[in-house]
C-alpha cells in the first residue's frame, strides 16, 4: 500500500512548473541570440569606425535622382522621402491596373465564347509560371530599350500615346490631379450614401433598389463636374520630330517595373477570380435559377457577392507581393526605396540602420494594406449564426 | 429551309459567334490573338537570333562548373532520376496495393499518352536542350537520367509494399549525398545556372520545411511566450520584401556575425530564402491544423496518448498531407525567387548568366538580350507549369477541399 498522494508532484514533473520553465528557456534563447547579434552589430562597427545611429539620415546624400527636384546636397532623409513616393507610385496604380486586369482576365477564363476562354487560359498559364524578375528585366531591356523604336520614329496607336525608347507618354489631365481626387472623393461619398438610401428604401417598400442606376450617373456627374473645376482639359502627348509635348512621361525604368508587375500580379489575380467564382456552390445557382432569377440577376445577386468574399484575403495577399516585389525595381534602374537605400549605403550611411529602416518602412506598408484587406474582409464575412 | 448545318458551322455558332456581341468580341480578340501569335512567330523563327544560346549552353545549365567534373552533374542527375522513379514505383505500388490507383486498370499505351500528358514540357525542353547542343554530354546526361529513371520505376513497383527502412533512409539521405558529391568537386560558390537555382530552392524548401512546422505549431501554443515569438517571427518575415532581405544579407550581413566568420554568398541566400520560405510554409501548415476536426486531437487525448504523442502521431501526419498542394506552391515560388539572388548577392544563377553572356565579345553591342530572357523564361516555365499541374494532380487525388 502506498500513502494517498495529496501533495504537489515533484517539481520536474509539475505542469505549471515545467510551462514556466519552457517559457523561460525559450526567451532566454531568444535573448541569447538577438544579444549576440546585437553585440557583433556594435563591436563590428567600432572596429570599423561606423556609427550605428540615425545620425546619418541629415548627411548631404551626395546623389540625384532623375525626374525629381531632388538634389545630391539635400539630405538622405529627403532622399528615401522621394524613394517613397516613387514606391507608392507604382504600388498604387499597379494594384488598380492588376486588379482590372487581373479581373477582366479571370472573367474571360469563364466566358461562353471559346477565344476569349482560350486567349485568357494560356495568358495566365504563361505568366503564372515565369519569374516576374524575369518579367521585369524582359520589360526593361527587351520591351522599353529595345523593341520601342526611336523617338524619330515613335509608335503612336490613334495618336493617344507616345511609345519610344525614351519612355512612353500617355494622356493627362491638365492643371494637376488634386481636383480629381477631391472629386473621386466626394464621388465615393456620395455613391456609398446613395446605395444605402436605396437599399433602405427597398427593405421599407419592396421596390427594385437600382442602386447601380442611381450610383452611377452620380459619380459621373460628380467627376465630370471636377474635370470641368479643374479647368477642362486633357493633356494629349504630341510629338514634333524628337520632342514630345503635353501628357505625362512614364520613363522606361518606370514602364519596366509597372509592366512587369501589372502583368504577373493580374495572372495570379485572374486565378483567383476564376476559382472564387467556380467556388460558390451550385446549388446557389440553381436556386436562384428556380427563383427565376434571369442570368446576369443570378450573377450580381447570388454569384459576385459570394465570390467576391471568398476572393478578397488572396487577392489582399496579391497586392502584398506587388508591394514587395516593387523593391525589383531596383535592377532595372528605377529609384523606389531600396534603390535609394542601397545607393545612400553605398556612398558612405551607416548599412545596418539604413536596411534596417528599409524593412522597417515595408513592414509598416505591410501591416496597413493588410488592415485595409481585413476591413474589407470582416466587412464581407458571414455573420454565423 | 436549309439542311442540317455542318457540325463545325454548329460549333461556330455555339462558341464563337452567339450573339451580335459575341462577334464582336470573337473578331477583337482575333486580332489581338493573331498580332501576339504572328509577332511571336516571327521571333522565334526569322528575326529571333539563337546563336548566343547554343554558344552558351553550358554557362546556362551548370555556370562555370569546371569540364572535368562535369561527369558528377550527370551521374548526379541519373542518381536522383532513379531515387526519383523508385519512390515513383513504390507509391504506384502501394497504391495498386490500396486500390486507389487512377491508371492501373489502363493499357500500356493510355498509360504512356498519360505520362506524356503531365510531363510534355519537360520532355519538350529536354529535346530542345538536345537540339541546341552542340557536344555529346547533354546526350549522354539525358539518356542516362531516362534509363535511370525508368530503371528506378521498374525496380521500385518490384518492391514489396511495405518498404524496407534501408531505402527509405536511402532515398532520404541521397540528395545530402549528391550535394555533397558536387560541393566536393567545386564548393558551391562556383556552382551557377540552372543548376545553381534548383539546389538554392530544393536546399531551402527542405530546410524551412522543419522550422515552418516548429513555427506553426508555436503560434498555436497555449504558452503566451512561445505564441508570441513564433507569431513575431512569422509576421515579420511575411511583412518584408524578400529581395530588401538578400540584398541586406550581401551589404549588411557582415556586421551581424563575428570578424571573419562571414558564410559564403550561396549560404547567405539560402539562409534568406530558408527563414523567408520558413514564415510562410507555417502560414500552409497553421491552416492544415486548423482544417483538422476537433475530435481527433480529442480522440487521441482520451485514448491517454501524451500531448507530444498527439501532436506528432495524430495532428501533424493528417494536417501535413492537406496542405501537401500548397506546400508545392510555395515550391514553385521559391524556384521563381531564386533569380532575385543574382542580383542582389552577384551569384552566377541562371538570370545573371543571361544577363553577362550578352556583353561577350563575340555578342557585345547585339540586342540578343530578348532572345536570351525569353530562353530562360522558358527554362523556368517548364519546371514551374509541371509542378504546377502535379500539384493539381495530387490535390484532386488527396480530395483536399471535398470534405
Amino acid at each position: 500500500m502506498t500513502t494517498a498522494r495529496t501533495g504537489r508532484p515533484p517539481l520536474w514533473r509539475d505542469v505549471r512548473v515545467l510551462r514556466v520553465a519552457f517559457q523561460v528557456a525559450v526567451l532566454g534563447i531568444i535573448a541569447l541570440v538577438l544579444g549576440t547579434l546585437v553585440g557583433n552589430v556594435q563591436a563590428n562597427s567600432e572596429r570599423l569606425g561606423i556609427p550605428t545611429g540615425f545620425e546619418y539620415l541629415d548627411n548631404p546624400a551626395q546623389f540625384p535622382i532623375p525626374d525629381s527636384e531632388f538634389r545630391p546636397t539635400q539630405p538622405v532623409r529627403d532622399a528615401l522621402v522621394e524613394g517613397l513616393a516613387n514606391t507608392l507610385r507604382v504600388v498604387v496604380l499597379g494594384i488598380v491596373m492588376a486588379t482590372v486586369l487581373g479581373v477582366l482576365v479571370g472573367i474571360g477564363r469563364l466566358s461562353g465564347n471559346w477565344l476569349v476562354r482560350t486567349a485568357a487560359r494560356v495568358y495566365v498559364e504563361i505568366l503564372r509560371n515565369i519569374p516576374v524578375f524575369v518579367l521585369i528585366v524582359f520589360a526593361y531591356f527587351a520591351l522599353a530599350l529595345t523593341a520601342f523604336p526611336a523617338i524619330s520614329e515613335a509608335w503612336e496607336p490613334l495618336g493617344l500615346a507616345v511609345f519610344s525608347n525614351r519612355g512612353v507618354v500617355v494622356p493627362w489631365v491638365d492643371g494637376g490631379i488634386a481636383p480629381l481626387v477631391v472629386g473621386g472623393v466626394v464621388a465615393t461619398v456620395l455613391a456609398f450614401g446613395l446605395s444605402r438610401w436605396r437599399t433602405a428604401v427597398a427593405d421599407r417598400t419592396g421596390a427594385p433598389a437600382h442602386t447601380v442606376r442611381f450610383a452611377v450617373p452620380a459619380v459621373v456627374l460628380v467627376m465630370v463636374a471636377a474635370w470641368l473645376l479643374s479647368g477642362l482639359a486633357l493633356s494629349v502627348p504630341d510629338r514634333e520630330a524628337s520632342s514630345v509635348s503635353g501628357g505625362i512621361r512614364m520613363t522606361p525604368e518606370y514602364f519596366a517595373i509597372f509592366f512587369g508587375l501589372v502583368v504577373y500580379t493580374a495572372s495570379h489575380i485572374a486565378e483567383i477570380v476564376r476559382g472564387s467564382i467556380q467556388a460558390v456552390d451550385r446549388g446557389q445557382v440553381e436556386a436562384a435559377s428556380a427563383l427565376a432569377l434571369s442570368g446576369s440577376q443570378r450573377l450580381r445577386y447570388i454569384v459576385l457577392p459570394q465570390s467576391f468574399r471568398i476572393a478578397v484575403p488572396p487577392i489582399g495577399n496579391q497586392y502584398l507581393n506587388l508591394s514587395k516585389n516593387s523593391t525589383l525595381g531596383t535592377a532595372v534602374g528605377y529609384f523606389e526605396l531600396a534603390r535609394v537605400t542601397s545607393i545612400s549605403v553605398g556612398n558612405g550611411a551607416p548599412a545596418v540602420p539604413s536596411y534596417l529602416l528599409l524593412l522597417g518602412i515595408f513592414l509598416v506598408l505591410s501591416l496597413t494594406l493588410s488592415f485595409g484587406v481585413n476591413v474589407v474582409n470582416r466587412r464581407l464575412a458571414l455573420v454565423e449564426r | 429551309m436549309s439542311a442540317t448545318p455542318s457540325p463545325a458551322l454548329v460549333w461556330l455558332r455555339r462558341n464563337l459567334f452567339r450573339s451580335p456581341a459575341d462577334g464582336i468580341l470573337t473578331v477583337v480578340s482575333a486580332v489581338v490573338v493573331a498580332t501576339v501569335l504572328y509577332r511571336t512567330a516571327r521571333f522565334v523563327a526569322v528575326t529571333g537570333r539563337w546563336e548566343i544560346i547554343e554558344v552558351n549552353l553550358r554557362l546556362l545549365m551548370v555556370g562555370r562548373f569546371p569540364d572535368i567534373h562535369l561527369p558528377r552533374v550527370s551521374i548526379s542527375l541519373a542518381v536522383a532520376a532513379f531515387v526519383g522513379g523508385l519512390v515513383a514505383g513504390v507509391v504506384h505500388r502501394r497504391q495498386v496495393a490500396a486500390g486507389t490507383s487512377a491508371v492501373a486498370h489502363l493499357g500500356t499505351g493510355r498509360r504512356a499518352l498519360d505520362l506524356l500528358e503531365r510531363f510534355w514540357p519537360v520532355l519538350a525542353g529536354a529535346a530542345l536542350l538536345l537540339a541546341l547542343s552542340r557536344t555529346t554530354g547533354p546526350w549522354v546526361t539525358v539518356a542516362g537520367a531516362l534509363a535511370a529513371g525508368m530503371a528506378g520505376r521498374l525496380i521500385g513497383a518490384r518492391l514489396p509494399a511495405v518498404v524496407h527502412p534501408g531505402v527509405v533512409l536511402g532515398a532520404v539521405i541521397t540528395p545530402f549525398a549528391l550535394v555533397a558529391y558536387l560541393a566536393d568537386a567545386v564548393g558551391w560558390d562556383g556552382w551557377g545556372g540552372l543548376m545553381l537555382n534548383v539546389f538554392m530552392a530544393v536546399a531551402s524548401i527542405i530546410l524551412c520545411f522543419p522550422l515552418g512546422v516548429l513555427a506553426a505549431l508555436g503560434r498555436r501554443s497555449t504558452l503566451p511566450a512561445v505564441r508570441w515569438v513564433s507569431t513575431a517571427y512569422i509576421e515579420l518575415f511575411r511583412g518584408v520584401p524578400l529581395f530588401v532581405l538578400l540584398l541586406m544579407s550581401g551589404a549588411a550581413l557582415g556586421f551581424f556575425v563575428p570578424v571573419d566568420a562571414a558564410p559564403g554568398r550561396v549560404v547567405r541566400a539560402i539562409v534568406v530564402f530558408t527563414l523567408f520560405t520558413g514564415a510562410y510554409m507555417a502560414e500552409i501548415v497553421r491552416g492544415g491544423l486548423q482544417s483538422l476536426p476537433k475530435g481527433q486531437p480529442e480522440a487521441a487525448r482520451a485514448l491517454g496518448l501524451s500531448p507530444t504523442k498527439v501532436t506528432f502521431l495524430i495532428v501533424l501526419p493528417q494536417a501535413l498531407r492537406n496542405v501537401i498542394p500548397a506546400q508545392v506552391g510555395q515550391l514553385i515560388s521559391l524556384f521563381k525567387d531564386t533569380t532575385l539572388a543574382g542580383f542582389a548577392l552577384g551569384l552566377f544563377e541562371l538570370l545573371n548568366v543571361s544577363r553577362s553572356i550578352t556583353s561577350q565579345d563575340a555578342f557585345r553591342g547585339q540586342p540578343l538580350l530578348p532572345e536570351v530572357l525569353a530562353f530562360v523564361a522558358l527554362l523556368f516555365w517548364i519546371g514551374s507549369y509541371t509542378m504546377a499541374r502535379e500539384s493539381q494532380r495530387l490535390e484532386r487525388k488527396l480530395g483536399v477541399g471535398e470534405r
